[in-house]
């Protein structure tokens, strides 16, 4: 199985705003803690490597370009 | 693995050994004397190879350069594969006689357990997941078993000072309190661990992953009720945000294990006067005496090639590992008896040269093996930076509550044999669900024997002489096996009877199925139906002859 990168939410905008509400009112240390929770919980319940590893490279490159960018501007 | 040793006390070495003389010192020029192997270093891997090379018809000489036996329990946790080799040595039993059985491991967080793993979680195996004996122990049996041997020669007090490589053989300059004397070996086996003289001779590149932490071993002698497991902390309250690991060895006996600050001062750590308290707030008492501290830091390292012209290296001189997962001294004794029957088969002449190669590309694959597992056991006891301190920080929390959380949790990965993808091996043609590929160690299971007592399969293949054994499960007309093989039958009147069905099972076994097993165990091929011409050519390719 491939990493589905297409819009997989009936609406996505529920899926992002349950994001965000979950780390309203978090400390800087306890957002990272929560994410950190999550990605795991998550990458389990995927539980196929590939597919982790291929999200993992997805984020990552885009992580890279959008701080290159950053710094370019 | 140990950065220093200090403040022994009693037990700490059970046997002194005489330096003898020997005739070989006593030649002079030309006639210096030589031998189809040498092996270098009487520590558990040593002794254990050159037991296997003798009892195969072999004759070896061993030699050591101190008089005795290893200070210190060092290595403890002997793993149910090299309980298997040294059940093929004939001194197993011994080993598990006086060991502590043991199969469970606990993981605690602060003051809470948060997972519990049993090792071997089924019946029908001779074997233990575990004992826990001090290598001390181990070593003496084996020089035991090496004096009643007449094809090991033992000499301590020999100390190999320079190595020459010719074409087909090397030759040893040897020190001793008489002096030094030359002998030729046909091939140099290497066991002289981490430091290994030999490797600096060959001039091998030794690299590979140091770690800062600092960890203090204790081993201490008290009576305690707590249960034969193997006990970790996370976090707990007597050694705040560090690790910690309790173990019982036999003779009441107890492993310690601390893990220190990075910068901790190792002179003070190492002071009985300073690990003392540590160690009762731990036990929650102070009713305990000393028997060996040693304060470590480790690196994670392998040799880019096991073999050097006419010199093999096996055990901790070829490759290092974190203590966490007892795969130092289990991985340098399956080297051994990977070594074992091909060096045998080379200097009988009845399998080529390049047979040992495998021992190479076998062995430097479970090296890496070794390594990765123990360097993520490792990374997650000591988190390199803040963010992996936070995902474990998740992982435990996880753990609370969920399975997945529980299994991510690495307090150690214990020493299993690696399943080798080797050139030795026929890959599967027929249809398989289950039982070990080829290249992987042949499981046990309980059989029946005509006779009607119970044996297992490891008891059946040591029958067999420890040699290529052919297992077979009966289905009428069988193929006429190949000179040479021994032959374990499952089924029909003269076979033993898998009266569980736990080796049906094991195996994926039905009327027909056969497995060609090499002489260390290891599953060479496997048929549902052989053919002769299937069994001789997978035969021809596991002895390095195709």
């Amino acid at each position: 199985m491939a990493l589905s990168t297409r819009s997989n939410f009936a609406k996505p905008d529920d899926a992002y705003r349950a994001i965000v509400e979950a780390h309203r009112g978090l400390s800087e240390a306890q957002s990272a803690d929560l994410d950190a929770a999550l990605v795991l919980i998550l990458a389990n319940h995927i539980g196929d490597i590939d597919v982790l590893h291929e999200a993992i490279a997805l984020a990552k490159r885009r992580m890279l370009e959008a701080s290159q960018q950053q710094q370019q501007q | 693995m140990a950065q220093s040793r200090f403040q022994s006390s009693k037990v700490q070495s059970e046997a002194q050994f005489g330096y003898r003389r020997h005739a070989d010192q006593d030649r002079t020029g030309g006639s210096m004397a030589e031998y189809p192997v040498v092996v270098i270093g009487a520590g558990p891997v040593g002794l254990s190879l050159a037991i296997d090379l003798a009892q195969r018809g072999q004759g070896v000489v061993l030699l050591d350069d101190a008089d005795r036996i290893g200070e210190g329990s060092r290595a403890i946790c002997f793993s149910k594969r090299s309980l298997e080799f040294w059940d093929r040595l004939g001194i197993g039993q011994r080993m598990v006689d006086k060991g502590v059985v043991w199969c469970v491991g606990k993981i605690f967080h602060s003051t809470s357990q948060l997972y519990q793993f049993d090792l071997l979680p089924e019946q029908g195996h001779k074997r233990p997941a575990f004992i826990n004996l001090q290598q001390f122990y181990a070593e003496g049996y084996l020089v035991d078993r090496v004096r009643e041997l007449a094809g090991v020669d033992l000499r301590w007090r020999n100390k190999v000072i320079a190595l020459e490589q010719r074409n087909d053989h090397a030759i040893l300059t040897v020190e001793t309190p008489d002096g030094p004397y030359r002998i030729g070996a046909n091939y140099v086996v290497a066991c002289d661990g981490a430091r290994s003289s030999l490797r600096q001779m060959v001039g091998a590149q030794f690299a590979g992953k140091v770690f800062e932490d600092q960890f203090l071993i204790a081993d201490v002698r008290m009576t305690a009720e707590f249960p034969t497991e193997r006990w970790f902390w996370f976090d707990p309250p007597f050694h705040a945000g560090r690790s910690a690991l309790l173990h019982k060895q036999p003779d009441d006996i107890w492993r310690i294990d601390l893990q220190l600050n990075p910068d901790a001062d190792p002179v003070a750590e190492k002071k009985p006067e300073n690990v003392r308290p540590r160690i009762a707030r731990m036990l929650g008492h102070d009713k305990f005496d000393f028997e060996w501290i040693s304060l470590y830091k480790f690196q994670c390292r392998r040799m880019d090639k096991f073999i050097h012209g006419r010199v093999i290296f096996a055990g901790d001189a070829a490759h290092q590992v974190s203590p966490f997962g007892a795969r130092g001294a289990n991985s340098g004794l399956e080297d051994a008896e990977n070594l074992a029957w091909k060096l045998d088969r080379v200097l009988r002449k009845v399998s080529p040269e390049a047979l040992l190669e495998s021992y190479h590309v076998e062995r430097s694959m479970a090296a890496d093996e070794n390594i990765r597992e123990s360097t993520r056991s490792t990374d997650f006891m000591a988190p390199a930076t803040r963010q992996e301190a936070r995902l474990r920080k998740a992982v435990l929390s996880l753990a609370r509550e969920t399975e997945f959380g529980k299994r991510m949790i690495n307090g150690g990965r214990l020493s299993v044999p690696s399943i080798y993808d080797s050139p030795l091996s026929t890959a599967d043609r027929d249809l398989w669900r289950g039982g070990p590929r080829p290249g992987a160690s042949m499981p046990d299971a309980p059989i029946t024997a005509p006779a009607g007592e119970t044996v297992y399969l490891t008891d059946a293949f040591i029958k067999c002489g420890t040699r290529f054994t052919l297992l077979e499960f009966v289905n009428g007309a069988m193929v006429d096996p190949p000179d040479g093989l021994g032959v374990i039958r499952i089924g029909g009147d003269a076979g033993f009877s898998d009266s569980t069905g736990l080796t049906a099972v094991r195996y994926d076994a039905e009327p027909g199925t056969a497995y060609l097993l090499r002489p260390d165990g290891y599953v060479a091929a496997r048929f549902r139906h052989p053919t002769r011409i299937a069994l001789d050519a997978a035969l021809a390719r596991a002895a390095g002859n195709d």
